[in-house]
């Protein structure tokens, strides 16, 4: 089960509540945005950008948490470059439960 | 006095954390999302001492960065990706790697790494002529250490500064390859590169452009090519 968590932020932040909102601010910001773009570059078979686009939402995926699924983002931003797309499904469902986590916090 | 630093990262995320991490200790001159913002402020401003880099950022890369700086700063390496250690291990102002998520921990340590790698300069010595001995004393960390020339197996041009690469251990020196070629017995070393110098008696095997040395090849320019051949005792 994909779980998102704030553990990494919170042990960053160290008690810095207005840290801690910033940075969420930001992801809850940049992530929507981010995710739009992807089934943009998607549909205009944008494979290079997509790739690119994939290596920066990664790294929201370890912000959160999600060690496991980060792995998966790096080989389906590999995969994406040669067209293949086992990994689109899979990676689409962490994409939206993200954005449900994101509309929770 | 604090040291002052540049935050180079595409992802606002990435920028954010770093700023947190440097906290008290680092004071952050500027952040920027792109290297090519990076390049104008470097060109105008005050010099940095560190600058935290990420590698993979969309049309001009941490490592296209680096190699436009002329007089590179002390430079930490931010990535998602662990494949890049290798290479960036290649540029001698690369101080640290860090793989984000980056730790409060694993930051500090950086701060570390910092703090304890200080640029190494060249001592302006005697020319060869005057030299007597066999020895090149070079500053190392506020130090002069003593390198035993005929030790030296080549040199390596590297943008301001310049690898001694000795039997034992390889020296990063603040310097050029003109001003040690005229340090070195001419008999023993020769310039057959732009970028390296070498000595002669410790080639292992020459092939059309290249020499084998300890394990190094180094490439060997064309026009140094019969000077190389005129020093060998050819059968």
């Amino acid at each position: 089960m994909i779980q998102p968590n704030l553990t990494y932020i919170q042990k960053l932040a160290n008690g810095d509540k207005d840290f801690e909102q910033q940075l969420l601010a930001v992801i809850q910001k940049e992530f929507p945005t981010e995710k739009t773009l992807y089934f943009n570059l998607l549909k205009e078979k944008k494979y290079n950008e997509l790739a690119e686009l994939i290596h920066k939402i990664k790294h929201k995926f370890t912000i959160l948490g999600l060690e496991k699924e980060t792995i998966l983002a790096s080989n389906f931003e590999k995969d994406i470059k040669e067209q293949n797309f086992n990994l689109q499904e899979k990676f689409e469902t962490i994409l939206n439960t993200i954005s449900d986590f994101l509309t929770t916090i | 006095m604090k040291k002052r630093c540049l935050i180079i990262d595409d992802d606002a995320t990435a920028r954010l954390i770093i700023k947190k991490l440097c906290n008290n200790t680092i004071e952050v001159a500027e952040e920027f999302s792109n290297a090519i913002d990076a390049i104008k402020f470097l060109n105008t401003s005050e010099e940095v001492d560190v600058i935290f880099l990420d590698i993979h950022m969309p049309t001009f890369s941490g490592f296209d960065f680096i190699q436009t700086l002329k007089n590179p700063p002390q430079i930490v390496l931010t990535t998602s990706d662990k494949n890049f250690a290798l290479d960036a291990f290649e540029y001698d102002c690369v101080v640290d790697y860090l793989v984000k998520p980056i730790t409060k921990e694993r930051f500090e340590k950086a701060l570390n790494k910092l703090e304890k790698t200080t640029k190494n300069t060249i001592t302006q010595t005697a020319p060869a002529s005057e030299n007597s001995g066999n020895d090149l004393y070079v500053n190392i960390d506020r130090r002069l250490v003593k390198i035993n020339i005929p030790d030296i197996y080549a040199i390596e041009a590297k943008g301001d500064y310049i690898k001694i690469k000795t039997e034992t251990k390889n020296h990063i020196v603040h310097s050029t390859l003109k001003k040690i070629e005229e340090k070195l017995p001419k008999h023993l070393f020769l310039k057959v590169h732009r970028s390296y110098i070498i000595n002669t008696q410790k080639i292992v095997d020459i092939e059309d452009n290249s020499v084998l040395i300890k394990q190094d090849i180094i490439p060997v320019s064309r026009a140094n090519k019969s000077e190389l051949m005129k020093r060998l005792n050819l059968l």
